[in-house]
Protein backbone atom coordinates (compact mmCIF):
# COMPACT_ATOMS: atom_id res chain seq x y z
CA UNK A 1 0.00 0.00 0.00
CA UNK A 2 1.38 2.84 -0.62
CA UNK A 3 2.54 5.97 1.60
CA UNK A 4 -0.74 8.60 0.79
CA UNK A 5 -3.10 5.62 1.50
CA UNK A 6 -2.00 5.09 4.77
CA UNK A 7 -1.76 8.48 5.76
CA UNK A 8 -5.00 8.63 4.64
CA UNK A 9 -6.42 5.46 6.43
CA UNK A 10 -4.77 6.34 9.35
CA UNK A 11 -5.48 9.94 9.67
CA UNK A 12 -8.83 9.10 8.98
CA UNK A 13 -8.70 6.54 12.25
CA UNK A 14 -7.01 9.27 13.95
CA UNK A 15 -9.69 11.89 14.02
CA UNK A 16 -12.28 9.38 14.35
CA UNK A 17 -11.09 8.44 17.93
CA UNK A 18 -10.86 12.05 18.96
CA UNK A 19 -13.93 12.71 17.71
CA UNK A 20 -15.43 10.03 19.71
CA UNK A 21 -13.16 11.26 22.39
CA UNK A 22 -14.93 15.06 22.13
CA UNK A 23 -18.16 13.15 22.75
CA UNK A 24 -17.16 11.67 25.37
CA UNK A 25 -15.01 13.88 27.36
CA UNK A 26 -16.83 16.26 29.65
CA UNK A 27 -14.98 19.83 29.28
CA UNK A 28 -15.44 19.02 25.10
CA UNK A 29 -19.35 18.47 25.17
CA UNK A 30 -19.31 21.58 27.54
CA UNK A 31 -17.62 23.44 24.20
CA UNK A 32 -20.55 21.45 22.19
CA UNK A 33 -23.69 22.66 24.56
CA UNK A 34 -22.10 26.25 25.35
CA UNK A 35 -22.95 27.60 21.41
CA UNK A 36 -26.42 25.91 21.08
CA UNK A 37 -27.23 27.43 24.35
CA UNK A 38 -26.33 30.70 23.25
CA UNK A 39 -28.27 30.31 19.85
CA UNK A 40 -31.14 28.68 22.12
CA UNK A 41 -30.99 32.33 24.43
CA UNK A 42 -30.46 34.75 21.36
CA UNK A 43 -33.37 33.13 19.43
CA UNK A 44 -35.60 32.85 22.25
CA UNK A 45 -35.35 36.86 23.28
CA UNK A 46 -35.27 37.79 19.95
CA UNK A 47 -38.35 35.61 19.08
CA UNK A 48 -40.83 38.12 19.02
CA UNK A 49 -38.90 41.32 17.35
CA UNK A 50 -39.42 42.33 14.18
CA UNK A 51 -36.68 42.52 11.37
CA UNK A 52 -37.16 46.22 10.62
CA UNK A 53 -39.46 46.86 7.58
CA UNK A 54 -41.25 43.44 7.36
CA UNK A 55 -43.07 41.14 9.64
CA UNK A 56 -40.27 38.64 10.07
CA UNK A 57 -39.34 37.19 13.33
CA UNK A 58 -35.90 38.83 14.00
CA UNK A 59 -34.92 35.39 16.26
CA UNK A 60 -35.38 33.43 13.22
CA UNK A 61 -33.41 35.49 10.68
CA UNK A 62 -30.63 36.19 13.53
CA UNK A 63 -30.01 31.76 13.64
CA UNK A 64 -28.76 31.30 10.19
CA UNK A 65 -26.50 34.08 10.45
CA UNK A 66 -25.16 32.54 14.04
CA UNK A 67 -24.26 29.43 12.46
CA UNK A 68 -22.85 30.35 9.65
CA UNK A 69 -20.69 32.67 12.09
CA UNK A 70 -19.80 29.12 14.28
CA UNK A 71 -18.88 27.46 11.16
CA UNK A 72 -16.31 30.09 10.52
CA UNK A 73 -15.12 30.14 14.14
CA UNK A 74 -14.87 26.59 14.43
CA UNK A 75 -12.60 26.16 10.96
CA UNK A 76 -10.65 29.19 12.18
CA UNK A 77 -10.13 29.52 16.21
CA UNK A 78 -10.55 25.45 16.92
CA UNK A 79 -8.12 24.29 14.53
CA UNK A 80 -5.62 27.06 15.60
CA UNK A 81 -6.43 26.04 18.93
CA UNK A 82 -5.72 21.81 18.49
CA UNK A 83 -2.23 23.47 16.51
CA UNK A 84 -0.70 25.49 19.04
CA UNK A 85 -2.02 23.02 22.13
CA UNK A 86 -0.58 20.17 20.33
CA UNK A 87 2.06 22.10 19.49
CA UNK A 88 3.24 22.93 22.62
CA UNK A 89 2.41 19.62 24.59
CA UNK A 90 4.27 17.51 21.95
CA UNK A 91 1.61 15.59 20.08
CA UNK A 92 3.36 16.88 17.12
CA UNK A 93 6.41 16.19 17.73
CA UNK A 94 5.05 12.28 18.43
CA UNK A 95 3.59 12.76 14.56
CA UNK A 96 6.44 13.96 13.15
CA UNK A 97 8.87 11.15 15.00
CA UNK A 98 6.66 8.15 12.87
CA UNK A 99 6.34 7.85 9.22
CA UNK A 100 3.82 9.63 7.10
CA UNK A 101 2.60 11.10 10.82
CA UNK A 102 2.67 14.72 9.73
CA UNK A 103 0.06 14.02 7.34
CA UNK A 104 -2.04 11.41 9.32
CA UNK A 105 -2.29 14.53 11.83
CA UNK A 106 -3.50 16.62 9.76
CA UNK A 107 -5.61 14.22 8.22
CA UNK A 108 -7.29 13.58 11.78
CA UNK A 109 -7.41 17.00 12.57
CA UNK A 110 -9.31 17.99 9.30
CA UNK A 111 -11.71 14.92 10.15
CA UNK A 112 -12.13 15.84 13.71
CA UNK A 113 -13.19 19.95 13.17
CA UNK A 114 -15.39 18.82 10.47
CA UNK A 115 -16.84 16.56 12.84
CA UNK A 116 -17.47 18.77 15.17
CA UNK A 117 -18.69 21.59 13.09
CA UNK A 118 -21.23 19.14 11.53
CA UNK A 119 -22.46 18.24 15.46
CA UNK A 120 -22.29 21.56 16.83
CA UNK A 121 -24.02 22.83 13.88
CA UNK A 122 -26.92 20.59 13.95
CA UNK A 123 -27.15 21.15 17.80
CA UNK A 124 -27.49 24.78 17.11
CA UNK A 125 -29.74 24.63 14.72
CA UNK A 126 -32.45 21.69 16.03
CA UNK A 127 -33.36 23.24 19.66
CA UNK A 128 -33.58 26.38 18.19
CA UNK A 129 -35.95 25.32 15.94
CA UNK A 130 -38.56 24.85 18.31
CA UNK A 131 -38.62 28.39 19.92
CA UNK A 132 -39.01 30.11 16.31
CA UNK A 133 -41.16 30.00 13.59
CA UNK A 134 -40.50 30.97 9.75
CA UNK A 135 -37.18 29.03 8.60
CA UNK A 136 -37.72 26.99 5.73
CA UNK A 137 -35.57 24.73 4.12
CA UNK A 138 -36.51 23.92 0.53
CA UNK A 139 -34.85 22.14 -2.44
CA UNK A 140 -32.58 25.23 -2.74
CA UNK A 141 -31.43 25.60 0.43
CA UNK A 142 -30.53 22.49 0.88
CA UNK A 143 -28.38 22.35 -2.51
CA UNK A 144 -26.95 25.66 -0.72
CA UNK A 145 -25.91 23.71 2.60
CA UNK A 146 -24.23 20.90 0.08
CA UNK A 147 -21.81 23.69 -0.86
CA UNK A 148 -21.60 25.99 1.35
CA UNK A 149 -20.83 24.06 4.63
CA UNK A 150 -17.70 22.42 2.85
CA UNK A 151 -16.68 25.77 1.40
CA UNK A 152 -16.73 27.18 4.90
CA UNK A 153 -14.53 25.14 6.29
CA UNK A 154 -12.23 24.87 3.29
CA UNK A 155 -12.30 28.46 3.68
CA UNK A 156 -11.07 28.51 7.29
CA UNK A 157 -9.66 25.48 8.04
CA UNK A 158 -5.94 26.15 6.63
CA UNK A 159 -6.28 30.03 7.41
CA UNK A 160 -7.12 28.73 11.14
CA UNK A 161 -3.88 26.27 10.57
CA UNK A 162 -1.65 29.40 9.13
CA UNK A 163 -2.93 31.26 12.65
CA UNK A 164 -1.83 28.21 14.87
CA UNK A 165 1.46 27.43 13.31
CA UNK A 166 2.54 31.15 13.67
CA UNK A 167 1.62 31.73 17.08
CA UNK A 168 3.63 29.67 19.36
CA UNK A 169 2.07 30.54 22.46
CA UNK A 170 -1.73 29.34 23.81
CA UNK A 171 -2.13 32.57 25.23
CA UNK A 172 -2.38 34.26 21.99
CA UNK A 173 -5.26 32.26 21.68
CA UNK A 174 -6.74 34.92 23.52
CA UNK A 175 -5.41 37.65 20.94
CA UNK A 176 -7.04 35.65 18.06
CA UNK A 177 -10.53 35.14 19.83
CA UNK A 178 -10.45 38.70 20.76
CA UNK A 179 -9.52 39.27 16.71
CA UNK A 180 -12.89 36.82 15.84
CA UNK A 181 -15.22 38.68 17.98
CA UNK A 182 -13.89 42.18 16.09
CA UNK A 183 -14.83 40.50 12.95
CA UNK A 184 -18.53 39.44 14.22
CA UNK A 185 -19.20 42.67 15.20
CA UNK A 186 -18.77 43.89 11.68
CA UNK A 187 -20.06 41.07 9.82
CA UNK A 188 -24.00 41.53 10.33
CA UNK A 189 -24.29 38.31 12.31
CA UNK A 190 -26.34 39.76 15.37
CA UNK A 191 -27.70 43.14 13.93
CA UNK A 192 -27.93 43.84 9.93
CA UNK A 193 -24.71 45.44 8.66
CA UNK A 194 -26.59 47.94 6.68
CA UNK A 195 -26.73 49.51 9.57
CA UNK A 196 -23.20 49.79 10.05
CA UNK A 197 -21.26 52.71 8.38
CA UNK A 198 -20.38 52.34 4.90
CA UNK A 199 -16.61 51.61 5.54
CA UNK A 200 -17.05 48.99 7.90
CA UNK A 201 -19.58 47.56 5.80
CA UNK A 202 -16.72 47.16 3.23
CA UNK A 203 -14.51 45.58 5.95
CA UNK A 204 -16.68 42.94 7.04
CA UNK A 205 -17.71 42.19 3.46
CA UNK A 206 -13.86 41.17 2.77
CA UNK A 207 -13.42 38.44 5.09
CA UNK A 208 -15.28 35.56 5.47
CA UNK A 209 -17.27 35.54 8.02
CA UNK A 210 -20.20 37.92 6.55
CA UNK A 211 -20.76 35.48 3.91
CA UNK A 212 -21.90 32.53 5.27
CA UNK A 213 -23.97 34.35 7.13
CA UNK A 214 -25.41 35.55 4.15
CA UNK A 215 -25.20 32.10 2.78
CA UNK A 216 -27.02 30.54 5.19
CA UNK A 217 -29.76 32.86 5.86
CA UNK A 218 -29.99 32.61 1.65
CA UNK A 219 -30.61 28.77 2.56
CA UNK A 220 -32.94 29.13 5.69
CA UNK A 221 -35.23 32.23 4.81
CA UNK A 222 -37.43 32.93 2.50
CA UNK A 223 -35.93 34.90 -0.59
CA UNK A 224 -37.99 37.56 0.03
CA UNK A 225 -36.01 38.54 2.95
CA UNK A 226 -33.00 39.25 0.76
CA UNK A 227 -34.69 42.74 0.56
CA UNK A 228 -33.25 43.43 3.56
CA UNK A 229 -29.60 42.58 2.29
CA UNK A 230 -27.03 44.83 1.20
CA UNK A 231 -27.75 45.17 -2.76
CA UNK A 232 -31.56 43.65 -1.90
CA UNK A 233 -29.70 40.33 -2.83
CA UNK A 234 -28.72 36.93 -1.68
CA UNK A 235 -25.62 37.72 -3.63
CA UNK A 236 -24.66 34.28 -3.76
CA UNK A 237 -22.33 34.22 -6.96
CA UNK A 238 -20.40 37.02 -4.92
CA UNK A 239 -20.53 34.86 -1.81
CA UNK A 240 -18.96 31.82 -3.31
CA UNK A 241 -16.46 34.06 -5.21
CA UNK A 242 -15.50 35.67 -1.90
CA UNK A 243 -15.32 32.30 0.40
CA UNK A 244 -13.76 30.31 -2.47
CA UNK A 245 -10.98 33.11 -2.58
CA UNK A 246 -10.01 32.69 0.94
CA UNK A 247 -9.82 28.87 0.13
CA UNK A 248 -7.31 29.11 -2.37
CA UNK A 249 -5.32 31.65 0.00
CA UNK A 250 -5.39 29.12 2.81
CA UNK A 251 -4.66 26.18 0.97
CA UNK A 252 -1.46 28.26 -0.75
CA UNK A 253 -0.21 29.49 2.50
CA UNK A 254 -1.02 26.51 4.82
CA UNK A 255 1.52 23.87 3.12
CA UNK A 256 4.33 26.66 3.66
CA UNK A 257 3.66 27.45 6.63
CA UNK A 258 2.88 23.87 8.24
CA UNK A 259 6.06 22.80 6.82
CA UNK A 260 8.30 25.66 8.42
CA UNK A 261 6.54 24.94 11.59
CA UNK A 262 6.42 21.63 11.86
CA UNK A 263 10.55 21.65 10.60
CA UNK A 264 11.12 23.28 13.49
CA UNK A 265 9.77 20.84 16.58
CA UNK A 266 12.16 19.02 18.34
CA UNK A 267 12.29 17.52 21.60
CA UNK A 268 14.22 20.92 23.02
CA UNK A 269 11.66 23.29 21.14
CA UNK A 270 8.89 20.96 23.38
CA UNK A 271 10.69 21.01 26.59
CA UNK A 272 11.56 24.50 26.55
CA UNK A 273 8.15 25.66 25.48
CA UNK A 274 7.39 22.79 28.81
CA UNK A 275 9.62 24.76 30.83
CA UNK A 276 8.22 28.02 30.12
CA UNK A 277 4.51 26.82 31.10
CA UNK A 278 5.43 25.39 34.22
CA UNK A 279 7.44 28.75 35.43
CA UNK A 280 3.77 30.63 34.64
CA UNK A 281 1.37 27.83 36.50
CA UNK A 282 2.93 25.91 38.46
CA UNK A 283 1.40 22.08 38.41
CA UNK B 1 14.21 -1.53 -2.53
CA UNK B 2 15.33 -1.88 1.02
CA UNK B 3 18.03 0.31 1.90
CA UNK B 4 19.56 -2.27 4.30
CA UNK B 5 23.53 -1.77 4.72
CA UNK B 6 25.71 -5.06 5.42
CA UNK B 7 26.02 -5.97 8.45
CA UNK B 8 29.62 -4.59 8.74
CA UNK B 9 28.39 -1.13 7.51
CA UNK B 10 28.02 1.76 10.44
CA UNK B 11 24.30 2.13 11.71
CA UNK B 12 25.72 5.90 12.81
CA UNK B 13 28.24 7.49 11.22
CA UNK B 14 29.28 11.20 11.99
CA UNK B 15 31.99 13.11 10.61
CA UNK B 16 33.32 16.72 11.59
CA UNK B 17 29.70 17.36 12.22
CA UNK B 18 29.33 21.15 13.31
CA UNK B 19 26.55 23.13 14.54
CA UNK B 20 26.72 27.05 15.31
CA UNK B 21 24.16 29.09 16.69
CA UNK B 22 24.47 32.85 15.99
CA UNK B 23 28.49 33.23 16.34
CA UNK B 24 28.67 30.31 18.67
CA UNK B 25 30.19 26.93 18.21
CA UNK B 26 27.97 24.72 19.69
CA UNK B 27 29.69 21.00 17.67
CA UNK B 28 32.87 22.10 17.08
CA UNK B 29 33.81 18.81 14.09
CA UNK B 30 32.15 15.76 16.61
CA UNK B 31 33.57 12.37 14.94
CA UNK B 32 31.92 8.97 16.19
CA UNK B 33 30.39 5.57 14.67
CA UNK B 34 27.85 3.72 16.36
CA UNK B 35 27.88 -0.29 14.75
CA UNK B 36 24.89 -2.84 14.41
CA UNK B 37 23.76 -3.78 17.68
CA UNK B 38 26.08 -1.82 19.99
CA UNK B 39 24.16 0.30 23.08
CA UNK B 40 26.48 4.02 23.11
CA UNK B 41 25.90 6.86 25.58
CA UNK B 42 26.99 10.00 24.76
CA UNK B 43 28.14 11.86 28.41
CA UNK B 44 28.72 15.43 28.83
CA UNK B 45 27.96 17.96 31.07
CA UNK B 46 24.95 19.85 30.57
CA UNK B 47 25.41 22.12 27.67
CA UNK B 48 27.96 19.94 25.77
CA UNK B 49 25.75 19.95 22.80
CA UNK B 50 24.43 16.19 23.60
CA UNK B 51 20.98 17.36 23.00
CA UNK B 52 21.83 19.00 19.73
CA UNK B 53 23.85 15.58 18.44
CA UNK B 54 21.05 13.38 19.26
CA UNK B 55 18.38 15.59 17.50
CA UNK B 56 20.50 16.01 14.24
CA UNK B 57 20.64 12.28 13.81
CA UNK B 58 17.07 11.72 14.25
CA UNK B 59 16.34 14.79 11.48
CA UNK B 60 14.77 16.44 13.60
CA UNK B 61 17.97 19.44 13.37
CA UNK B 62 19.67 21.09 10.45
CA UNK B 63 23.28 20.71 10.64
CA UNK B 64 25.64 23.55 9.88
CA UNK B 65 28.25 21.36 8.07
CA UNK B 66 29.75 18.06 8.62
CA UNK B 67 28.76 14.60 7.22
CA UNK B 68 26.46 12.34 8.98
CA UNK B 69 25.16 8.92 7.76
CA UNK B 70 22.14 7.21 9.75
CA UNK B 71 21.17 4.04 8.77
CA UNK B 72 22.97 4.80 5.36
CA UNK B 73 20.81 7.61 4.54
CA UNK B 74 21.44 11.47 5.37
CA UNK B 75 18.70 12.30 8.04
CA UNK B 76 18.18 15.89 6.84
CA UNK B 77 16.50 14.36 4.05
CA UNK B 78 15.79 11.00 5.55
CA UNK B 79 12.15 9.81 3.75
CA UNK B 80 9.54 8.08 5.19
CA UNK B 81 10.81 4.87 4.74
CA UNK B 82 14.36 5.99 6.77
CA UNK B 83 12.23 7.35 9.52
CA UNK B 84 10.30 3.69 9.87
CA UNK B 85 13.50 2.74 11.02
CA UNK B 86 14.28 4.78 13.86
CA UNK B 87 12.63 4.88 17.07
CA UNK B 88 12.73 8.37 18.96
CA UNK B 89 11.77 8.14 22.57
CA UNK B 90 10.35 11.62 23.19
CA UNK B 91 9.53 12.88 27.22
CA UNK B 92 5.75 12.94 27.41
CA UNK B 93 4.42 15.86 29.49
CA UNK B 94 0.57 15.70 28.89
CA UNK B 95 0.14 14.86 24.95
CA UNK B 96 -2.63 12.22 23.90
CA UNK B 97 -4.14 12.49 27.58
CA UNK B 98 -7.74 11.74 26.87
CA UNK B 99 -6.07 8.18 25.17
CA UNK B 100 -6.01 5.22 26.39
CA UNK B 101 -3.02 2.94 26.13
CA UNK B 102 -3.67 -0.01 23.68
CA UNK B 103 -5.67 2.67 22.00
CA UNK B 104 -2.61 4.74 21.13
CA UNK B 105 -0.03 2.06 20.90
CA UNK B 106 -2.03 0.37 17.86
CA UNK B 107 -2.93 3.87 16.48
CA UNK B 108 0.49 4.50 16.34
CA UNK B 109 1.89 1.21 15.24
CA UNK B 110 -0.50 1.34 11.83
CA UNK B 111 1.61 4.25 10.71
CA UNK B 112 4.86 1.34 10.63
CA UNK B 113 2.49 -1.74 8.89
CA UNK B 114 4.02 -0.66 5.29
CA UNK B 115 7.47 -0.95 6.34
CA UNK B 116 8.00 -4.70 6.92
CA UNK B 117 10.79 -6.33 5.70
CA UNK B 118 11.66 -9.98 5.29
CA UNK B 119 14.09 -9.83 8.86
CA UNK B 120 11.18 -7.16 10.40
CA UNK B 121 7.79 -7.86 11.20
CA UNK B 122 6.21 -4.04 11.88
CA UNK B 123 5.01 -2.86 13.71
CA UNK B 124 5.18 -4.64 16.96
CA UNK B 125 1.80 -6.58 18.34
CA UNK B 126 0.52 -4.09 20.66
CA UNK B 127 -0.55 -6.83 23.54
CA UNK B 128 3.00 -8.10 23.16
CA UNK B 129 4.35 -4.59 23.54
CA UNK B 130 2.25 -4.25 26.84
CA UNK B 131 3.95 -6.84 28.04
CA UNK B 132 7.41 -6.18 27.62
CA UNK B 133 6.93 -2.38 28.80
CA UNK B 134 5.27 -3.86 32.16
CA UNK B 135 1.72 -1.96 31.14
CA UNK B 136 -0.50 -4.62 30.35
CA UNK B 137 -2.26 -3.49 33.06
CA UNK B 138 -2.88 -0.57 32.24
CA UNK B 139 -4.02 -1.30 29.00
CA UNK B 140 -7.30 0.36 28.75
CA UNK B 141 -6.15 3.47 31.17
CA UNK B 142 -6.36 6.87 30.17
CA UNK B 143 -3.20 8.51 29.45
CA UNK B 144 -3.60 10.84 31.47
CA UNK B 145 -4.29 9.15 34.33
CA UNK B 146 -0.82 7.52 34.33
CA UNK B 147 2.35 7.72 37.26
CA UNK B 148 4.88 9.19 36.04
CA UNK B 149 7.30 6.10 35.66
CA UNK B 150 3.96 4.05 34.21
CA UNK B 151 4.14 7.38 30.98
CA UNK B 152 7.91 6.89 30.66
CA UNK B 153 7.27 3.02 30.04
CA UNK B 154 4.84 4.37 27.93
CA UNK B 155 6.86 6.73 26.29
CA UNK B 156 9.60 3.56 25.58
CA UNK B 157 6.87 1.81 23.92
CA UNK B 158 5.87 4.05 21.57
CA UNK B 159 9.12 4.97 20.93
CA UNK B 160 10.00 0.98 20.08
CA UNK B 161 6.15 0.40 18.20
CA UNK B 162 7.65 0.04 15.09
CA UNK B 163 10.77 -2.47 15.82
CA UNK B 164 13.68 0.25 15.06
CA UNK B 165 16.89 -0.79 14.20
CA UNK B 166 18.02 2.16 15.47
CA UNK B 167 16.43 3.96 18.97
CA UNK B 168 17.60 7.34 20.01
CA UNK B 169 16.94 7.77 24.39
CA UNK B 170 17.26 11.43 25.36
CA UNK B 171 18.29 12.14 28.65
CA UNK B 172 16.02 9.05 29.07
CA UNK B 173 15.69 9.05 33.16
CA UNK B 174 15.63 12.51 33.97
CA UNK B 175 13.35 13.27 37.15
CA UNK B 176 13.41 9.96 37.99
CA UNK B 177 13.66 8.70 41.50
CA UNK B 178 16.39 5.43 42.12
CA UNK B 179 13.69 3.12 42.16
CA UNK B 180 12.03 4.45 38.34
CA UNK B 181 15.85 4.74 37.30
CA UNK B 182 16.59 0.95 37.95
CA UNK B 183 13.34 -0.19 36.49
CA UNK B 184 13.87 1.83 32.76
CA UNK B 185 17.77 0.84 32.63
CA UNK B 186 16.46 -3.10 33.34
CA UNK B 187 14.09 -2.30 30.46
CA UNK B 188 17.04 -1.03 28.28
CA UNK B 189 19.06 -4.16 28.93
CA UNK B 190 15.92 -6.34 28.02
CA UNK B 191 15.20 -4.32 24.24
CA UNK B 192 18.94 -4.70 23.67
CA UNK B 193 18.71 -8.73 24.47
CA UNK B 194 16.04 -9.41 22.84
CA UNK B 195 16.59 -7.41 19.40
CA UNK B 196 19.79 -6.33 17.63
CA UNK B 197 18.58 -2.79 18.28
CA UNK B 198 21.02 -0.45 18.34
CA UNK B 199 20.94 2.50 20.95
CA UNK B 200 22.50 5.90 21.32
CA UNK B 201 21.27 7.48 24.42
CA UNK B 202 22.12 10.80 25.59
CA UNK B 203 23.11 11.48 29.79
CA UNK B 204 25.23 13.57 31.93
CA UNK B 205 24.96 10.62 34.53
CA UNK B 206 27.66 8.85 34.69
CA UNK B 207 26.64 6.22 36.91
CA UNK B 208 23.53 5.38 34.10
CA UNK B 209 26.45 5.83 31.36
CA UNK B 210 28.28 2.91 33.11
CA UNK B 211 25.27 1.18 33.67
CA UNK B 212 23.36 0.92 30.15
CA UNK B 213 26.88 1.37 27.58
CA UNK B 214 28.83 -0.90 25.64
CA UNK B 215 30.93 2.04 24.59
CA UNK B 216 30.68 5.52 26.34
CA UNK B 217 31.27 8.85 23.84
CA UNK B 218 32.90 11.86 26.07
CA UNK B 219 31.29 15.11 24.23
CA UNK B 220 32.86 18.48 26.12
CA UNK B 221 33.37 21.46 24.39
CA UNK B 222 31.92 20.78 21.00
CA UNK B 223 34.06 17.64 20.75
CA UNK B 224 34.11 14.02 21.29
CA UNK B 225 36.99 13.82 23.81
CA UNK B 226 36.66 10.07 24.51
CA UNK B 227 35.58 7.38 22.69
CA UNK B 228 35.52 3.51 24.69
CA UNK B 229 33.86 1.20 26.69
CA UNK B 230 33.25 2.10 30.41
CA UNK B 231 36.95 -0.20 31.50
CA UNK B 232 39.35 0.96 28.63
CA UNK B 233 38.46 4.95 29.94
CA UNK B 234 39.22 4.19 33.34
CA UNK B 235 42.41 2.40 32.28
CA UNK B 236 43.16 5.00 29.51
CA UNK B 237 43.75 8.18 31.92
CA UNK B 238 45.78 7.06 35.12
CA UNK B 239 46.59 3.12 34.55
CA UNK B 240 47.32 3.52 38.15
CA UNK B 241 45.52 2.30 41.24
CA UNK B 242 45.06 4.23 44.66
CA UNK B 243 46.20 1.72 47.86
CA UNK B 244 45.06 2.65 51.25
CA UNK B 245 46.18 0.86 54.55
CA UNK B 246 46.95 1.54 58.07
CA UNK B 247 50.15 -0.08 60.02
CA UNK B 248 50.69 1.20 63.77
CA UNK B 249 47.73 3.20 64.13
CA UNK B 250 48.48 5.70 61.15
CA UNK B 251 47.24 5.89 57.68
CA UNK B 252 48.91 6.01 53.79
CA UNK B 253 47.85 6.38 50.88
CA UNK B 254 50.09 4.94 47.74
CA UNK B 255 49.52 4.74 43.68
CA UNK B 256 51.01 2.33 41.95
CA UNK B 257 50.57 0.86 38.09
CA UNK B 258 50.81 -2.93 39.36
CA UNK B 259 48.68 -3.07 42.64
CA UNK B 260 48.77 -6.76 42.67
CA UNK B 261 52.76 -6.60 43.15
CA UNK B 262 52.75 -3.63 45.48
CA UNK B 263 50.43 -5.18 48.16
CA UNK B 264 52.25 -7.96 47.93
CA UNK B 265 55.56 -6.76 48.84
CA UNK B 266 53.82 -4.91 51.78
CA UNK B 267 52.74 -8.25 53.49
CA UNK B 268 56.31 -8.91 52.78
CA UNK B 269 57.84 -6.30 54.51
CA UNK B 270 55.16 -5.66 57.51
CA UNK B 271 52.99 -8.74 57.80
CA UNK B 272 50.39 -8.75 60.32
CA UNK B 273 50.85 -4.99 60.93
CA UNK B 274 48.54 -3.97 57.99
CA UNK B 275 44.94 -3.22 58.55
CA UNK B 276 42.34 -1.78 57.16
CA UNK B 277 43.84 -2.72 53.40
CA UNK B 278 41.82 -1.04 50.51
CA UNK B 279 42.92 -1.69 46.28
CA UNK B 280 40.41 0.85 44.33
CA UNK B 281 41.17 1.42 40.71
CA UNK B 282 40.44 4.57 39.09
CA UNK B 283 36.81 5.31 38.60
CA UNK B 284 35.13 6.33 35.33
CA UNK B 285 34.21 9.26 37.05
CA UNK B 286 37.54 10.49 38.10
CA UNK B 287 38.92 9.43 34.02
CA UNK B 288 35.53 11.84 33.53
CA UNK B 289 36.32 14.85 35.45
CA UNK B 290 40.11 14.38 33.85
CA UNK B 291 38.81 14.34 30.56
CA UNK B 292 36.49 16.91 31.02
CA UNK B 293 38.60 18.95 32.45
CA UNK B 294 41.49 18.91 30.03
CA UNK B 295 39.27 19.52 26.72
CA UNK B 296 38.62 22.42 28.32
CA UNK B 297 41.78 23.69 29.41
CA UNK B 298 42.71 25.91 26.71
CA UNK B 299 39.10 27.49 27.02
CA UNK B 300 39.30 29.41 30.11
CA UNK B 301 35.79 31.12 29.40
CA UNK B 302 33.62 27.91 29.05
CA UNK B 303 35.87 26.38 31.84
CA UNK B 304 33.80 27.91 34.43
CA UNK B 305 30.63 26.52 33.41
CA UNK B 306 32.10 23.27 32.83
CA UNK B 307 33.46 22.85 36.95
CA UNK B 308 30.33 24.22 37.59
CA UNK B 309 28.47 21.27 36.06
CA UNK B 310 30.76 18.26 36.92
CA UNK B 311 31.16 19.81 40.62
CA UNK B 312 27.21 18.74 41.14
Amino acid sequence: MSAASTALRTGVARGGIEFRQSLTTGLDLWTYLFPSLVALITVFFMRDARVPGTEFSLGASTLPGFLGMNLALTGLATVAQLLVTDREDGTLLRAKAVPTGMSGYLIGKIVLVGGMALVGFVLQLVPALFVVDGLQLDANGWLTLCWLIPLALVATMPLGAVLGSIFDNPRSIGLIMFTMFGLIAISGIFYPITALPGWLQGLGQVFPIYWMGLGMRSAFLPDAMAAVELGGSWRTLEGFGVLGLWAVLGLLLAPVVLRRMARRESGSAVAARREKAMSRAPM
Amino acid sequence: MEAFGTADEPVIDVRDLRMRYGTKDVLDGVNFVARRGEVLALLGPNGAGKTTTIEILEGFRMRSAGEVRVLGDDPATGGERWRARLGVVLQSWRDHGKWRVRELLGHLGTYYADYSTSQINRPWPVDELLEVVGLTGQRDTRIGRLSGGQRRRLDVAIGIVGRPELLFLDEPTVGFDVAARREFHDLVHRLTDVDDTTVLLTTHDLDEAEKLADRILILAGGRIVADGSPDELARRVAGETEVRWTRDGSRYVHSAADATGFVRELFAQYGEDIADLEVRPTSLEDTYMTLVRESEAGRAADAVDVFAAVAR
